[in-house]
């Protein structure tokens, strides 16, 4: 593995898989009466997050936590985007302050790229999300969470596997996280929404590309529901709520054309009633609760891996 | 009897100390001892450390329930994140965690490994099983001692003592894992001490 | 002041056979092979290729406002370590320079830093506001005779605003200098829109703003018989509508800006806001036609954009960092390196293109003679064969935000004179100059 994961193009199949395998050992480990384990022991892991997002904050918390590192939660309110303090005089003082890892949740994309590579810190930098760009742990949770439920013994039994991504992948960081991670993972993926909210270039990406939810649903094995932020209403990408629901959200009319396996997933919050319907949600298919928690066992993997051995000679 | 030793130029050799018969009979033997240590085999637990511990362990289990008409429960416990060498490579990779259904709370866990050398391996797994459970004791079967330990720990069982240079290396091979004929064997590898 | 004449000897004037050029009384006073005037300084100019002093139509000099980044001083210094004799001061200082009493503080401040003449650039609407026009008249009559109005940096985009803009400025016959940028099109925008924005998740900024722009304004032009000059010309399809609307004779003239003959979007993976420019850097194709542009003349001029910033505001996130990069210092080289190396121009074009074309452009009376006798002695001595490694660090500029950092160009400004006194002399600047 890199010393960063910045995005979920840092990690080759090999690599994927390794994080996969690893969190599957530490997912077992959550049965124990002592949950805790001594890998990370002295390690200093610092949450530094310029965006609220409470439950991706607590999930790397206490995946830190179980690995004994040290955790120092630094809610930086307001980013130097609003003139607050500036991402690199937070850095440095994360620097000073000795952390091994940082991870990163900021608003703008590339903020975790800067933070790895501009000199300001040492440590390994882990990207929580960033702008419209990635969140390759999100990604990472959501490929753990579909091995168990549709691969068989390892992580390489996702070759061939159809996901449906739907909803603004346009302005979602965990549809472009998933979109690079599947594919290494030899998944089929397909991004399906109106066409005001696939970016430009899609195309290259090599995945498909749909308009028409109704048509993509009985072939796939996993539906992803993408959340459509309130601000996207105003923004004039779709007409009204109501039809972008008719057009792109999961009801159970819709739920009742998948395959009997199929399951589904949205990274959260969900707007339910938006892209997906409460039965829907609620349903036997719906492995949304068991996404968190796998998260957890992610987390611990990935921190595991970039910290839990000697420092890196590779300092690119 | 030991195979004739191979040599090359450089005067390295690799020579088989145990064959897998000699292995056969080791295991048997330490089968035995774990019964008769125990009293037999009710509250007994196996614990193989993986990689080679598991199967060693598999193959223990199986000759106790020949003679004693009872499935003893074996496990593999991998001691990874307790090691007190982390620092000193690349993260390692985690190997396969099983405890058996009953847990260990209570009962006579013997822990088994192919070679006892530092005591670093059987350190970290009395740390790690502190985390799993609250054996009533706790029991070491190795397959070899090959001595040099550096902390005060001792095997219960012992295949063979197997006295090494530092310069040494002991290679177990066992079939279920090593995919080169299906042969078990114990070599020492390495540059042989002529003074000795 | 001194009255110190100067012997250069052995110079290729445009590039051609090598001759003497002796500068005397603030103009050319003689050219030859073996001229001798005792006690003139000489210069030995062996190899080297004389121009015209270059004039850049589009600086920024941040004073008044902005003199953490770049005060007219230090921007007319790095103008001269450039071979500029000339630069055009924007007009989104602080306070905008949209009233007659800003345009003359600007002048004034150029004429006594003395490194380069400095014409102030007056802003179209107020306060850059884009809402009512400014005094034009009024910056047009000042001491600062400002014929070049510009809100660059933000697009005079209601339409009705930019017709009543290009009419007016008929009656001084002035010209309005757009900053082609469509505000809905590009909200937020962050870099190119392509498959990268895409990738990257920046916010991406569309060809298609930039040329829905300029095609409306070439045909407000023609439709009020007015003068457009069109700013840093950045896409494929900018060059062709410029085509387009100079065949059909309209009095339209655009300028390409150094980066974007050179760098691309691509850069922008990178995250580092050193790259962070407006307009954007373009792909492969747009850099080739906008090469392409230039040499057949579609474009007029080159123009530096050179827009300092401080540390602080690129040293942080991209969406976090301000537009702009500086250019005075290396614009010669990299037009030597994209358009001379690869024979798309010979020196005589890059004459035209970065010293007479902006001169009229910009009506300036004493800049962008060709190099004879009696002509305005504005001379800059260019090294073609030299290469060097630009370190930001050794710029004259205040600011250190060059993209070309760590790159080896070719070419070097070994002297530069303004009115036949030396600013920069054995490529360092000549400190008898202020």
């Amino acid at each position: 593995m890199k010393r960063h994961l910045l995005s979920a193009a840092d990690l080759t199949r090999d690599d994927a898989e390794l994080v996969l395998t690893t969190a599957a050992e530490l997912r077992s480990l959550a049965d124990r009466p002592i949950k805790k384990l001594p890998a990370l022991r002295g390690r200093t892991v610092v949450n530094l997050f310029f965006e609220d997002s409470t439950r991706t904050r607590i999930s790397f918390e206490a995946a830190a936590k179980r690995l004994s590192a040290d955790v120092i939660n630094f809610a930086a309110k307001g980013s130097s985007l609003s003139k607050g303090e500036s991402l690199k005089d937070t850095a440095l003082t994360l620097e000073a302050m000795g952390a091994d890892a940082v991870v990163i949740r900021h608003s703008a994309s590339g903020a975790p790229h800067r933070l790895a590579h501009s000199g300001w810190v040492r440590s390994s930098v882990v990207n929580a999300g960033d702008g419209t760009h990635e969140h390759p742990t999100q990604a990472l949770l959501d490929a753990f969470t579909l091995w168990r439920h549709l691969g068989e013994s390892k992580p390489s039994g996702l070759e061939g596997r159809r996901v449906a991504i739907v909803g603004d992948v346009l302005h979602s960081r965990v549809a472009r996280s998933n979109a690079l991670l599947l594919q290494t993972l030899g998944v089929d993926v397909t991004l399906v929404g109106p066409p005001t909210l696939l970016p430009v270039g899609v195309e290259s990406w090599g995945v498909e590309t749909s308009y028409d939810l109704d048509a993509v649903l009985p072939k796939a094995d996993a539906v992803m529901m993408l959340r459509v932020q309130r601000e996207r209403m105003q923004g004039g990408f779709f007409p009204t709520p109501r039809e972008y629901s008719r057009r792109y959200g999961l009801d159970g009319r819709r739920m009742a054309t998948l395959q009997d396996h199929t399951i589904v997933m949205h990274p959260g919050p969900m707007v339910r009633g938006m892209e997906i319907t409460a039965d829907v949600a609620d349903s036997d298919r719906s492995v949304i609760v068991e996404q968190v928690t796998n998260g957890v066992a992610v987390r611990m993997a990935v921190l595991y891996l970039l910290l839990g051995g000697s420092e890196s000679e590779n300092n690119e | 009897m030991p195979a004739a030793p191979s040599a090359d130029q450089q005067g390295r050799t690799d020579r088989v100390v145990l064959d897998a018969r000699d292995i056969g009979r080791a295991l048997t033997r330490i089968s035995h001892e774990i019964l008769e240590r125990n009293k037999g085999a009710s509250d007994l637990v196996l614990l193989g450390i993986p990689r080679r511990g598991v199967p060693l362990a598999h193959r223990i289990a199986s000759r106790i329930s020949a003679v004693e008409e009872y499935d003893v429960p074996v496990g593999s416990l991998d001691v990874t994140m307790y090691r007190d060498d982390l620092r000193m490579k690349p993260a390692r990779t985690l190997l396969h965690t099983e405890i058996p259904g009953d847990g260990i709370d209570g009962k006579v866990v013997v822990l088994v490994d192919d070679v006892l050398f530092s005591g670093r391996t059987i350190r970290a797994a009395l740390d790690t099983l502190n985390d799993v459970g609250r054996p009533r004791a706790v029991q070491l079967a190795v397959l070899v001692d090959r001595g040099h330990r550096e902390l005060p720990i001792r095997a219960d069982f012992v295949g063979k003592n197997l006295p090494t240079s530092l310069a040494e290396r002991v290679s177990v091979r066992l079939a279920e894992i090593d995919d080169d004929g299906g042969v078990d064997s114990v070599s020492i590898e390495g540059t042989r001490e002529d003074s000795a | 002041m001194s009255s110190t004449s100067y012997l250069i000897k052995n110079v290729r004037i445009l590039g051609g056979e090598a001759t003497d050029v002796l500068l005397e009384a603030g103009v050319v006073a003689a050219i030859g092979v073996g001229l001798d005037a005792p006690g003139a300084e000489v210069v030995d100019a062996e190899g080297l290729v004389a121009l015209p002093g270059l004039v850049d139509l589009h600086t920024h000099l941040r004073e008044p406002g902005r003199e953490d980044a770049e005060t007219v001083e230090t921007g007319t210094r790095a103008a001269a370590m450039g071979g500029f004799t000339a630069v055009h001061a924007m007009a989104n200082t602080d306070p905008v320079a949209d009233t007659a009493g800003v345009v003359e503080q600007v002048h004034r401040l150029g004429r006594e830093a003395g490194y380069c003449d400095v014409y102030a650039v007056g802003a179209v609407t107020v306060g850059l506001k884009g809402e009512r026009l400014a005094e034009l008249g009024a910056m047009a009559d000042s001491a600062a005779r400002v014929r070049v109005f510009s809100d660059d940096g933000h697009c005079v985009s209601d339409p009705l605003l930019m017709r009543r803009a290009l009419e007016y400025v008929k009656a001084f016959d002035g010209v309005i200098a757009q900053h082609a940028q469509d505000p809905r099109l590009t909200e937020g925008a962050q870099m190119n829109e392509s498959e990268l924005s895409g990738r990257l998740g920046l916010a991406g900024w569309p060809a298609v703003a930039e040329e829905a722009i300029i095609a409306r304004d070439c045909l407000l032009t023609a439709h009020v018989g007015s003068r457009l000059h069109v700013c840093h010309v950045s896409t494929a399809g900018s060059v062709e509508i410029v085509r387009d609307a100079k065949s059909k004779g309209w009095n339209v003239t655009a300028e390409a800006c150094p980066h974007h003959l050179l760098l691309t979007d691509e850069l922008a993976a990178t995250y580092n806001p050193i790259y962070k420019v407006n307009p954007p850097l373009r792909s492969a194709a747009d850099v080739e036609a906008l090469r392409a542009g230039l040499a057949d003349g579609t474009i007029d001029i080159v123009a530096t954009d050179h827009a300092p910033h401080p540390h602080e505001d690129k040293d942080c996130e991209w969406a976090a960092a301000a537009f702009g990069m500086l250019g005075l210092e290396t614009a010669l080289s990299i037009v030597q390196h994209t358009m001379v190396d690869t024979g798309l121009l010979d020196w005589a074009g890059v004459a035209e293109r970065m010293s007479a074309a902006p001169a009229r452009i910009g009506q300036v009376a004493d800049h962008g003679h060709p190099i004879e006798v009696g002509a305005p002695a504005n001379i800059t001595l260019y090294d073609p064969a030299a290469t060097r490694t630009i370190d930001a660090a050794e710029s004259a500029s205040l600011s250190r935000n060059t993209p070309y950092a760590g790159m080896e160009l070719p070419g070097r400004i070994e002297a530069t004179f303004l009115r036949g006194r030396p600013t920069v002399l054995d490529g360092k600047l000549w400190e008898g100059t202020a």
